[in-house]
């Protein structure tokens, strides 16, 4: 052990931290310095408001899914309303609150600060991307008011181009929309980590939260399009009536199902990867070390990136794909696998001779690793073609997508907007009442989506709002889960807001982290730094930071 | 299956009677419980793994046991056998999830073949014995039954759980799906592809009969007239039987006995002629003209429903002579009135 | 004091900084950028990323049409041969000018003649505007045969083409059907290739007016360099749809 290696965890005195006199929030005042702003960091906050918004929307129906489950008949609801129901909450969640989740809000805050940056390459296209956004709302949102969509959020043909009198061009246009506001952020962050690293930052020294979000913004740029193209043609095909899904006109109701699934597979990784970048920083700076194995992080970053691009057709096993398609993508969904779990290996040895805490972002983290270790197993189940057969199209995958995007994605999402929030807005959260509100989720989660696995093994279709009686009581169990998971959601909404006026000041570095944003103030001027750092040191390099605290005079402001 | 029957069994029918599992009621759902118990077990030991590692981390290198983290650079060997070993699990999983596939969806020979048309928001079960069944599926037990099937609509996806069978049933060519029922009994047919407003009551019963309460089901509740003679009835009407009128000078080839053979097409092409290519050939004759013959085969898309394209090819299947064709065209071609037969309605 | 990073801060950083903001100072130099090689090197490798989704778009068009084409091929060739050689040579030939002149108009920006410029971001806009017209008369012809896909299909040259003076193969009803199939990704692509031609024409007439007033004539050549890579993004696209639409299955009538 080296006389270096003591990072025993030196917080601030957080009663003498004050405020910073000057900071991106009181930089400009008025709405409209907020509206046509280039910063960033004001963007991912205008972006925090906004999803927090449609999550709030897309939740709701979640609860009246789960309500009308409560019991087999049908009787909340009409069933064209329920379909409603489900689509525009799969409409929502998916594109308005998943895919921008991490990236729009955390990875426009904090990628040009962990760049050692002044902003993003292109600030005027990052405020086109928040006001796509929006028009892509307000058009879904649209939708909804003028009688709501029930094609499900995948727009199956032919029942969404013939079968259907629903506003579906409507809402095909939000979220064609909603795909480019992805598509810039995307390209925004491809160019800023290609050419606006500090000197000194070299690909490797960048934290694996930037990794994470160099591969998710891979995906977006090429698959988005796909999308793109694909809803244009269901619209034509709904307005002028021309066949290219169509049997009977000559057209192939399977091109559709290639063309969607080709990006809404790697749209899943789009979902997932920020969050496993969120998760490499909490971890390490609650253990207070290098995450184990860097290089093998970054790396699968990128590899489930790149095979997340050949695995599309397992959303189609059982959908007339021939058997050696069949084989080729279940072989690539094995391998597509592999990668996760290198990474989730990863983090747990991260922990291993650490110093571990255990605040809120950690909570959140520890849930992650468990619950994204059932949901990518339970994908492992999907990916083997014979058990497929048994379990698509039911319960279980409602299961599986659940527990990776909720109890995964979700959690990571929490964990870094805790984790963050000192640095956002200079306020700690309150502690215990934030690890209370950890807790409950978890415990809601669980008890919401577990009973589906075992729902969907014994046959219940998804998108049923009648079942038979016999599935009743696990119906029972998973909606009282999900009044418990509401609970834990509206916490975090209702403390968080409160500490913006009553919550401790935090001071530049609460959490005694390494990372360049954690070495600047909160909240940080507009243009980050006085000086672009000159970057020696590694990245999650806890001897630096220590060599660094030692030396320096911690005053803020 | 390597562990002890009366264990399994065990298993099966206690979870099976808390609600919690589904009833093994075909041939192949014992091989495709054996896969989900070892992806659980595989499940349950990597989680507990997961958890252990990090439950154990935790409380082991939490700050009050062990204030200094020591800064580790990462293990190549780790990273190797943590690669390795998932990767091998999966492929496991892969081969024998493979396996698994091609005994669910490869029939045997001798399986017997019953219509399924999917629509919104029903299943009609089309037996090619005239019975006909709408939301209801009898079969009988320990003979493989093949379920050929086509959706007059949208996509539609049949499932019978306790089977562990699930097909998509796809606008515009036949899917087929095929199981062995060994215990009698009424199962869930559920239909599992998002289909429109009442995708829910889309719900059916198969039920499973012995050999013998079989034979008295199909007599008791055949509409009097087969698939096939009902074929050979769209055949007459519809004018079919004018150019495959099996005689030498036909403009149409000759299919007594078509079906199963292989076919050449005049682009040089060869191909079996199973249930679709015949239903294709009715739609989209130009892409399947038989060797010989001249593309003047008019198309029938629009104009014949999906239960009338089962009949034909029905009947083409069991078609062995021309006799009975060159008889309908004689009458077609008399100047007699026909004889109508009260109540038949065209399909 | 915490907004720099102090590993170590030499004075030459320093005054290297300095040094740069003295010489540079285009009017044009975002200060979130350290350089303006950074702020150029940015914006064009952003352009590409853009092109490179542009690929992605017209790429599920260009699979429907692999697919299609490979299913009912008597139907493509047929209708392909509806389409008129001579207006499709036009129209490449019409296309590849307006690249060429916005090749020039790039050069001219970087040699900082501004009056050239302009005359070539206009001939580079009048020649796109051909191929407009040019595509405004190939489908109002359809139009008049109509040859739109949809309700008001006309098979009948297809099935009998003999009767309207055509030297081709007469189709089966049912593959004459599948025409439309062909008519339709006609339509979708060749559209598709239309609208980023005219979102690009009104680029081009923002861009001109920029142009007069000096603003690419001064070394700040970015926006010309990147417009002209979307331009010839647009031009090559079409080189791909004019031999898989026009061309399938030509050959000399004999």
């Amino acid at each position: 052990m080296s006389a270096t290696s003591s990072t025993i965890l030196n917080l601030p005195d957080q009663r003498t931290a004050t405020l910073p006199k000057r900071t991106y929030i009181n930089n400009e005042d008025g709405l409209l310095s907020w509206l046509f702003t280039g910063d960033h960091k004001r963007i991912a906050i205008l972006y925090l408001i906004s999803i927090t918004f449609f999550f709030f929307i897309g939740g709701a129906f979640a609860g009246l899914i789960r309500l009308e489950l409560l019991t087999p008949q049908g009787d909340l609801m009409a069933s064209d309303t329920y379909n409603k129901m489900f689509s525009m909450h799969g409409i929502i969640m998916v594109f308005l609150f998943l895919v921008p989740s991490v990236p729009a809000t955390l990875g426009n805050f904090l990628m040009p600060i962990m760049l050692g940056a002044k902003d993003l390459a292109f600030p005027k296209i990052n405020l086109l991307s928040w006001y796509l956004y929006w028009l892509g709302g307000i058009v879904v949102l649209g939708a909804l008011v003028l009688g709501g969509v029930d094609t499900g959020w995948t727009f199956t043909t032919p029942l969404s181009t013939h079968y259907l009198n629903t506003h579906v061009v409507t809402a095909a246009t939000g979220v064609f929309i909603l795909g480019f506001s992805s598509i810039f952020t995307g390209l925004n962050f491809i160019v800023t980590i290609h050419r606006m690293r500090a000197p000194g930052m070299t690909w490797f020294r960048m934290p694996l939260f930037v990794w994470s979000h160099y591969a998710a913004s891979i995906l977006m740029v090429l698959g988005t399009p796909v999308l793109a193209i694909t809803l244009t043609l269901v619209a034509l095909e709904r307005l002028v009536g021309i066949g290219v899904f169509d049997p009977t006109k000559g057209g192939d109701p399977l091109l559709f199902q290639h063309l969607f699934w080709f990006y809404s597979h790697p749209a899943v990784y789009i979902m997932i990867l920020p969050g496993m970048g969120v998760i490499s920083e909490v971890i390490s700076t609650f253990s207070r070390k290098r995450v184990f194995g860097y290089t093998a992080v970054a790396f699968s970053s990128v590899a489930i990136a790149l095979f997340g691009f050949f695995v599309w057709a397992h959303h189609m096993f059982i959908m007339g794909v021939s058997n050696y398609s069949a084989l080729v993508f279940s072989l690539l969904t094995m391998l597509v696998a592999v990668p996760s779990a290198i990474k989730t290996f990863n983090w747990a040895f991260t922990m291993q001779k650490g110093s571990i805490t255990f605040e809120t972002p950690m909570l959140y983290a520890f849930g992650f690793l468990g619950l994204f270790t059932i949901g990518g197993m339970t994908g492992v189940f999907l990916g083997a073609l014979g058990m497929d057969i048994h379990l698509t199209e039911t319960y279980f995958i409602v299961a599986h997508f659940h527990f990776v995007m909720v109890g995964g994605m979700l959690m990571a999402f929490l964990a870094g907007i805790h984790f963050w929030w000192p640095k956002m807005t200079g306020r700690m959260y309150p502690e215990s009442l934030s690890k209370l509100a950890a807790v409950t989720t978890f415990i809601g989660f669980n008890l919401t989506f577990l009973p589906q696995f075992i729902l969907g093994y014994l046959g219940m279709p998804r998108r049923y709002h009648a079942y038979p009686p016999e599935f009743q009581v696990l119906n029972v169990l998973s909606t009282a889960g999900a009044t418990v998971l509401g609970v834990g959601y509206m916490l975090p909404l209702l403390y968080l807001a409160w500490s913006l006026k009553y919550g401790a000041i935090a001071g530049n570095n609460p959490w005694q982290a390494t990372g360049l944003e954690w070495q600047i103030q909160s909240p940080p001027i507009t243009e980050n730094f006085i000086e672009i750092p000159i970057v020696d040191h590694e990245a999650y390099d806890y001897e630096w930071l220590e060599h660094k605290t030692a030396q320096e005079v911690t005053t803020v402001g | 299956m390597h562990i002890s029957p009366v264990l399994w069994q065990f298993l099966v029918k206690w979870l099976n009677a808390s609600a919690l599992f589904p009833r093994e009621a075909s041939t192949i759902a014992p091989y495709a419980d054996a896969l989900y118990f070892f992806l659980l077990l595989i499940t349950v030991v990597g989680l507990t793994f997961v958890g252990c590692l990090i439950f154990g981390f935790a409380i082991r290198y939490r700050k009050e046991k062990h204030p200094i983290a020591i800064q580790v650079e990462g293990s190549t060997l780790l990273e190797a056998t943590w690669t390795i070993i998932p990767l091998a699990l999966f492929l496991i999983v892969f081969v024998w999830g493979a396996l698994l596939y091609f005994r669910i969806y490869n029939p045997p020979t001798n399986a017997m073949n019953i219509y399924i048309v999917g629509k919104q928001w029903m299943w009609k079960a089309e037996h090619p014995g005239g019975q006909h069944e709408i939301n209801a599926l009898h079969v009988p037990m320990g003979r493989p039954v093949q379920l050929t099937m086509i959706p007059q609509d949208v996509f539609h996806s049949f499932s019978i759980p306790d089977f562990r069978v699930k097909r998509e049933v796809i606008p515009g060519r036949y899917s087929t799906v095929w199981f062995n029922a060994t215990t009698p009994g009424t199962y869930h047919i559920f239909c599992t592809q998002y289909c429109g407003t009442n995708h829910s009551a889309m719900i059916g019963e198969v039920t499973v009969l012995s050999p013998d309460d079989y034979e008295k089901w199909t007599q008791q509740s055949t509409s009097g007239t087969s698939l096939a003679q009902n074929g050979e009835r769209l055949f007459a009407s519809m004018g079919c039987n004018a150019c495959h009128s099996g005689s030498a000078a036909a403009r149409g080839p000759n299919l007594a006995g078509v079906y199963g053979s292989k076919l050449q097409l005049t682009n040089g092409s060869q191909v079996l002629v199973n249930d679709a290519y015949l239903r294709d050939s009715i739609l989209n004759p130009s892409q399947h003209i038989t060797a010989g013959y001249a593309p003047i085969m008019p198309t029938y898309q629009g104009q014949i429903s999906e239960d009338g394209l089962i009949d034909l090819v029905e009947y083409i299947k069991s078609m062995q002579s021309n006799y009975r064709v060159q008889q309908t065209l004689t009458t077609s071609e008399s100047n007699q009135a026909a004889p109508t037969t009260p109540g038949v309605v065209k399909p | 004091m915490d907004n720099t990073i102090v590993a170590t801060h030499p004075h030459t950083h320093e005054t290297a900084v300095a040094a740069e903001h003295e010489h540079v100072a285009l009017p044009q130099h975002r200060h979130h950028f350290e350089t303006p090689e950074q702020q150029r090197e940015a914006g064009t490798f952003g352009m590409w990323l853009f092109l490179l989704t542009e690929i992605m778009f017209f790429g599920g068009l260009f699979f429907a049409y692999l697919l299609y084409r490979n299913w009912y091929n008597p139907a493509f060739v047929a209708a392909s041969n509806q389409l008129s050689i001579p207006l499709g040579t036009a129209n490449t030939a019409i296309l590849i000018s307006s690249g060429f002149f916005m090749a020039l108009a790039v050069w001219a920006a970087e040699v900082r003649k501004k009056s050239l410029l302009v005359i070539f971001l206009v001939l580079t806009t009048l020649f796109g505007l051909a191929f407009l017209g040019i595509k405004y008369f190939e489908y109002k012809e359809k139009w008049d045969k109509n040859h739109i896909p949809g309700q008001n299909f006309d098979v009948r040259e297809f099935v009998n083409p003999h009767a309207y003076g055509l030297k081709e193969e007469p189709l089966a009803p049912d593959m004459a059907q599948k025409t439309q199939v062909f008519f339709f990704l006609y339509f979708a692509m060749t559209g598709m290739h239309a609208l980023h031609m005219i979102i690009g024409i009104v680029l081009l007439f923002w861009l001109m007016w920029r142009a007069n007033r000096g603003e690419f004539s001064a070394g700040y050549v970015a926006p010309i360099e990147n417009f002209g890579l979307y331009w010839h993004f647009v031009d090559i696209v079409w080189i791909f749809l004019f031999p898989l639409l026009y061309l399938i299955n030509r050959h000399p009538v004999s």
